[in-house]
């Protein structure tokens, strides 16, 4: 038995020349690449590399300086993000799109409950049956195993754990097709860590959803990412299979890194 | 506040003794209190919202000789509109007879000359704060209503900016979290005033702290209803005939209050009523909110459980006992 | 016969920037063949770059110079300068590797471990986890640690679930680091069994193993790697 063959499959995301420049610092520097559906791509450096920055002229947060970055809609093949009007993009950011921010009070409404929380973006794209919305709710909550008895409690009262996993579930509730990360599981204690990377790469797998994951927690990407971009003083300085990067590092940064890591 | 107010006498005094001690008075303000070019300008931003039906047009509020949360928005628009032939009549809540409406119809007596009455089929111009008569309107009568928080989505959305993004791009998914939420605590949309409307198939509005009971009256209504918030610096409108939703779930459809009395005074079955507590012993009556449509009823004949003891029943009746 | 690998002027090193620029050449202008239902017994003492080659020939290592050219999906694909994707590809369908430690994922319980490759590979879940079963059982592994994510299992029991990893799927190429490194002498036994039954269906195969007795036992030829240590110093 043999698998059948794959041919080269068509980006989801392009990104070519991306420049962003802060007065006389350039926080990104000419990157390009390419993320194809269903691919995890990390992107790692220490602060202030250059990628936060990158995530929100990618997710369409903040315009480059120069340099383009296309999105393949399911309508209309590879778009321009940035030549979109602001209407599109904001459409194309609730249907298309999810964004997990690194502090959950950036990416939920607190004064919503947990259930309102999810079924937000169902409403927002035109869900008009309380029965319905609640029940995908209920659904999504499972999914990233919060307890349904909460479905009605103020994020507020939730551990931080809790919140990050209602804003994935806030996200992915309506299939969306790429979800930009900005370290998921930053701020977390490490157990709850391990819960909550354990979950994104079962979603991730299970959904088929590409996503671009920026942290600077090597075992973060070591578990959810096919490919690494190292980014360093606003450059990709190396980029390949995550195995590859972390395992035969080139660039000196990159084996700075690598070798710094603390060994448990 | 139990006494006295509600009687035409004590009132048509006080106004005497005003009028007594600045005979004047009235001279000193141009017509209607407002100077012209800020007339003109509240007109200009009532023209651009009677074309933009249920968007907020921003405009210049001045100060009144009043505080915020009293009115200040409506009277600077019934100011701009109202001239020497109208008919004025001021609600509070559904009353004629409370201190806001009693003031403010005084003021525009006095700065505007005009002649108030209680009456709604009277009226050309009503100021309300937070009723429809229950009396329909007719073509050519303008409703002004004092709006507290013109912005539906302000709960959800403090950011200014990115609700105006929300009400350009008609991004209104976040006003049904408002009822989800309502749904998911109570088991069905509890929300009972200022409760959201579509203006127009296009702009979802406020409609003031209205009881959701008069939602429906805004819908189709033959005359010009103009909203004006003197705080937030906004102003916006729903022109005659036109098309105003409450917005539902599909499986939690839309719904009036109902009770289970009739008005106690004036037997309505179809009017909006406030609870009144009338002794410490549980005693308690159901009244019309709409005091002229009340008197009115009454003076047709129309009676209710203690209709007979009508005078001492007024007498007792204290404001705003229900929302 | 098909061959499944082909290696030609394969040069690796390693530049150690974080100590001072230091350059470890490991070997240089190495070619290898392995043809379909070989089994290649890489040889030569420990350091010379046994593992280096063998992750080489699984893109985990990216070489100076060279090629490997994978037979994959009736064509090949040359691992040295393919694309992410492509390497992805061969790996999920071509190439399967047994590495000498399991990589934990929380939480993930050791049947769903081994049965994943093959699932990825699109045999039906229930059908990929009866082979699961299958080879657990074979291997030794009790039933009642299937369930069990297995970042508490002894050394040898993770070695044994490494390696139904490895063999769950039919796969044309296997590259086997050390796969009886900790294990005894039944189990040791069990995967040579697996390793011949591999070699019957035409896999081809290459591996390190230390255990003479296992590498008389499957191994069709040496390949010494020290030939072409020397040309690379």
């Amino acid at each position: 038995m043999t698998a059948p063959v794959r041919t080269a499959p068509t980006p989801l995301l392009r990104v070519s020349g991306l420049t962003k420049r802060f007065g006389p610092v350039t926080a990104c520097r000419s990157i390009s690449f390419d993320l194809h559906p269903g691919e995890v791509i990390g992107i790692v450096g220490e602060s202030g590399s250059g990628k936060s920055t990158l995530l929100s002229c990618l997710s369409a947060r903040q315009r480059p300086d120069a340099g383009t970055v296309e999105y393949a809609t399911r309508s209309r093949g590879l778009v321009d993000v940035y030549a979109l009007s602001e209407p599109e993009r904001r459409l194309l950011a609730r249907t298309e799109w999810g964004i997990v921010h690194q502090n959950p009070r950036d990416g939920l409404r607190m004064d919503v409950s947990a259930g309102g929380n999810v079924g937000e973006r169902l409403m927002a794209v035109g869900d008009r049956h309380y029965g319905h919305i609640r029940a995908k709710a209920e659904d999504w909550l499972r999914k990233v195993e919060l307890d349904l008895g909460r479905i009605d409690d103020l994020p507020r009262t939730f551990s931080g754990g809790m919140q990050q996993r209602l804003q994935i579930a806030r996200n992915l509730v309506t299939g969306p097709r790429l979800v930009f990360m900005d370290e998921p599981t930053g701020g977390l204690d490490v157990s709850v860590q391990a819960r909550l990377l354990d979950l994104l790469r079962g979603l991730v797998r299970e959904l088929g959803v590409a996503a671009v994951v920026v942290t600077h927690d090597l075992a973060v990407v070591r578990l959810l990412a096919d490919r690494l971009m190292v980014m360093w003083r606003g450059e990709v300085v190396e980029s390949g299979l995550t195995d590859q990067v972390l395992d035969d590092p080139h660039h000196p940064y990159t084996q700075l890194l690598v070798s710094s890591v603390l060994q448990v | 506040m139990t006494s006295g107010i509600g009687a035409a006498e004590p009132m048509q005094t006080t106004r005497a003794a005003i009028g007594d001690s600045d005979p004047d008075g009235a001279d000193r303000y141009n017509y209607a209190y407002l100077d012209e070019q800020t007339k003109r300008m509240i007109r200009r931003c009532l023209l651009k919202a009677l074309a933009v039906p249920g968007y907020q047009v921003p405009f210049g509020s001045r100060e009144m000789p009043l505080p915020y949360g009293w009115g200040t928005g409506g009277i600077q628009v019934t100011a701009s509109i109202i001239g020497p032939d109208d008919v004025l009549k001021v609600i509070d809540q559904g009353a004629d007879d409370t201190t806001n409406a009693v003031s403010i119809r005084r003021f525009f007596a006095r700065v505007a000359a005009v002649e108030t009455t209680e009456a709604t089929a009277e009226a050309t111009v009503i100021q309300t704060r937070h009723r429809i008569p229950e009396q329909p309107l007719r073509e050519g009568q303008i409703l002004v209503y004092q709006v507290p928080q013109p912005e539906p989505l302000r709960k959800l959305e403090p950011r200014e900016g990115e609700t105006r993004k929300m009400h350009a791009y008609a991004e209104y998914g976040l006003m049904h979290v408002r009822l989800y939420e309502d749904i998911a605590r109570f088991g069905r949309i509890a929300t009972t005033y200022s409760y959201p409307v579509m203006v127009n198939g296009r702009h979802v509005m406020s409609p003031t702290p209205i009881p959701k009971f008069d939602n429906p009256k805004m819908g189709g209504n033959p005359a010009v209803q103009l909203f004006g918030a003197g705080r937030e610096k906004r102003i916006y409108a729903v022109p005659p005939y036109t098309d105003v939703r409450s917005l539902d779930f599909e499986d939690h459809p839309f719904a009036i209050q109902r009770w289970d009395e009739c008005c106690a005074l004036c037997g309505a079955g179809d009017s909006y009523l406030d609870e009144v507590i009338l002794d410490d012993r549980g005693g308690r009556m159901f009244v019309c909110s709409d005091t002229d449509h009340c008197g009115t009823r009454r003076a047709r004949g129309h009676t209710g459980r203690l209709g007979a003891d009508a005078a001492t029943a007024a007498a007792a009746k204290p404001r705003g006992a229900a929302r | 016969m098909t061959t499944m690998i082909e290696v030609r002027g394969l040069t690796k090193s390693f530049v150690l920037h974080t100590q001072g620029g230091a350059r470890i050449p490991v070997f240089a202008d190495l070619d290898l063949d392995v043809a379909a239902g070989e089994c290649v017994c890489l040889h030569g003492p420990s350091g010379t770059g046994k593992s280096t080659l063998l992750r080489s020939l699984y893109a985990n290592y990216k070489p100076q110079a060279g090629h490997v050219r994978i037979a994959h999906g009736g064509g090949t694909v040359d691992l040295a300068s393919a694309e992410p994707w492509q390497v992805l590809e061969v790996r999920r369908a071509t190439i399967g590797y047994v590495s000498q430690f399991l990589r934990v994922i929380p939480r993930v319980p050791a049947l769903d471990i081994v049965a994943e490759p093959a699932i990825a590979c699109g045999t039906p879940a229930e059908a990929a986890r009866t082979a699961a079963r299958r080879l657990l059982e074979r291997l030794n592994i009790p039933e009642r640690l299937w369930t069990l994510a297995p970042a508490t299992f002894s050394g040898g029991e993770q070695q044994r679930v490494n390696v139904a990893r490895g063999f769950v799927h039919p796969y044309p190429i296997l590259l086997l680091d050390e796969p009886t490194a900790s294990l005894d002498a039944a189990n040791r036994q069990v995967v040579v069994e697996l390793i011949r039954e591999a070699k019957a269906r035409g896999t081809a195969i290459v591996g390190i193993f230390h255990d003479d007795e296992v590498r008389a036992a499957v191994a069709d030829r040496l390949f010494d790697i020290r030939a072409c240590t020397r040309s690379a110093a």
